[in-house]
């Protein structure tokens, strides 16, 4: 364990969904699901860090503020964090700072988003200036248009098939079944799959995660105060990676119309998604053999196949076999989305990489239920936000 | 009038020259770095302290890095066709810049016959249309010939 730990006191969720009200309602019971798992007083939180929503005006810019206003005012400084899918790691690492640097001892993380149905769109308005609007003006690029120009790389170097992309649904399924947090709690068959439409070849309406409303909130505290409450033994939070991209970036990535060219400065052997891993298990001094369990961010079926190398837990065009020996499965040697994942969410921006901390909080101690993964010490997480986020959290015991 | 103006969707990204059409991306003067879209005020290469651009065509040749095909109208501010259409969008390597630049696939291409590593040239087509203009924007289609591997 480093110097850079800091406790988990407690976790919280609002079910994932699409109940169509407003994100501040989702954030409270979160928060107020957080506080009472911490046996904590919303008084007694001395720093609210919220991961903001874009789609909810301008409240969900001002996150922080809008969650410590609808638990009551009661004067703890406030940060608000945007950094597209990775905001909820953004905002753990505001709090975290915050307690490392002695200037709190306890703080309220919060993530919430109402999302519209169908494809994330850009915000309104006519903005020729703004890449995430000029890639659907002129490409008609949608989000999974890229995960699907990864997933067809994917099937090009490796031999993937859709078959393949389709039992990591099968297995996400499965593992959701029992989360009464996720929204989809139905097992789904692998020609369901390869029967549901397809939306951007190769993906087909099951290997995408939904858009969903949902919430997720974690109170984390120094060890010290974590200590003086008998909470000595809590989950700790052993490295928090926030990383960018290292120029090149050779990878096309959304937004964006093209990648860093390469022609000046020779890319290295290190993409961005194998580098925001790296920066979590060099600050925790752990590697992917220490792993008992990750939560991945799996948008698409395929990309949890990418997530599987990109973290360590098998070499480049490995994954395919990984998911087919049963190995990220509950039960097996490196169980990944034991939540569910994306697949049983659904995507709530702003939520989602909290809930991924909250799911592997549920695990370490033992209280996952029927997902429990036995004896679970050590967990991962790792997602990417838009615009070149990292995010990935380790929390150990 | 049977035929509409042709107006290119975005000022200044590609030349309008039906035969011959090029994307303008722009190059470091320091480090030789391109961009597209065009850099301005700042060179993005960490190590370089440049300034100035000089526009450039890019390369209208590449290789196909990844593509794929839309089966669902995407949303505003895409301007679908109604009926919607599948439309595929590609992913292409250009040799000289050493860079990777999207772009929809040419109209009328079997997506069924594409295939990564094929060579894809840069063409004009069809965007989406007005009552008085077709929007024009810059597309891949593939070569004759232009399997390598047969």
């Amino acid at each position: 364990m480093g110097d850079h730990d800091i406790a988990v006191l407690g976790v919280g969720m609002h079910p994932w969904g699409k109940w169509g009200r407003n994100f501040v309602e989702y954030g409270l019971v979160a928060a107020r699901a957080a506080l009472e798992d911490a046996g904590l007083e919303w008084g007694d939180i001395q720093f609210v860090s919220g991961a903001d929503t874009i789609r909810n005006g301008y409240p969900g810019f001002v996150s922080g503020a809008t969650f410590a206003q609808a638990l009551g005012w009661q004067g703890a400084p406030v940060a608000s964090s945007y950094a597209a899918c990775a905001s909820g790691a953004t905002a753990l690492n505001a709090a975290r700072a915050q307690i490392l640097g002695g200037l709190c001892d306890v703080a309220l993380v919060v993530g919430a988003d109402t999302t519209p149905k169908g494809f994330l769109a850009p915000t309104a308005g006519e903005r020729g200036d703004d890449p995430d609007w000029l890639r659907f003006r002129l490409l008609g690029a949608t989000n999974p248009t890229y995960f699907a120009l990864y997933a067809c790389r994917r099937m090009e170097l490796f031999g993937a098939t859709p078959a393949d992309f389709a039992k990591v649904k099968v297995k996400n399924a499965a593992h959701g079944l029992a989360n009464p947090n996720a929204r989809y709690r139905k097992a789904v068959t692998e020609d369901e799959v390869m029967a549901s439409p397809v939306v951007a070849e190769p993906l087909r309406l099951l290997d995408i995660c939904a858009t969903s409303d949902g919430a997720a909130a974690v109170v984390v505290s120094s060890l010290e105060y974590a200590q003086r409450r008998g909470a000595g033994g809590a989950v700790r939070v052993a490295a928090i990676s926030t990383v960018t991209p290292s120029y090149p970036n050779a990878v096309i990535e959304m937004p964006d119309f093209a990648t860093d060219s390469a022609a000046a400065v020779a890319a290295g052997p290190v993409t961005f998604r194998d580098a925001i891993a790296q920066g979590a298990y060099a600050e925790a001094g752990l590697g992917p053999d220490d792993l008992d369990l990750a939560e991945v961010y799996d948008l698409s079926t395929a990309l949890e196949l990418d997530w599987y190398e990109n973290i360590g837990l098998c070499g480049p065009g490995e994954a395919e076999k990984l998911v087919h020996d049963g190995a990220t499965t509950i039960g097996g040697r490196i169980p990944v989305n034991p939540s569910g994942g994306l697949a049983c969410f659904g995507e709530a921006v702003p939520a989602q990489a909290l809930a991924q901390v909250c799911e592997v909080a549920w695990q370490l101690r033992g209280a996952a239920g029927e997902r429990q993964v036995e004896g679970a010490r050590v967990g991962l997480t790792v997602n990417q936000g838009l615009f070149g986020h990292g995010s990935s959290v380790i929390l150990a015991r | 009038m049977t035929t509409k103006e042709r107006v290119a969707a975005v000022d200044g990204w590609f030349t309008l020259d039906e035969a011959n059409p090029r994307l303008l991306g722009n190059r470091c003067t320091r480090c030789g770095s391109y961009f597209f879209p065009k850099a301005s005020a700042f060179c993005r290469n960490p190590s370089c302290d440049g300034t100035e651009f000089e526009e450039v065509p890019l390369s209208n040749r590449g290789t196909v890095w990844s593509f794929t095909t839309n089966h669902y109208a995407p949303p505003p501010p895409y301007v679908a066709a109604d009926p919607f259409e599948p439309f595929s969008v590609a992913a292409v390597q250009l040799p000289e810049e050493k860079m990777v630049v999207l772009g929809q696939v040419a109209d009328g291409v079997d997506p069924a016959t594409m295939r990564v590593g094929d060579e894809v040239e840069l063409v004009l087509g069809t965007l989406f249309e007005d009552d008085d203009h077709e929007y024009v924007v810059w597309k891949w289609k593939p070569t004759e010939g232009a399997r390598s591997d047969g």
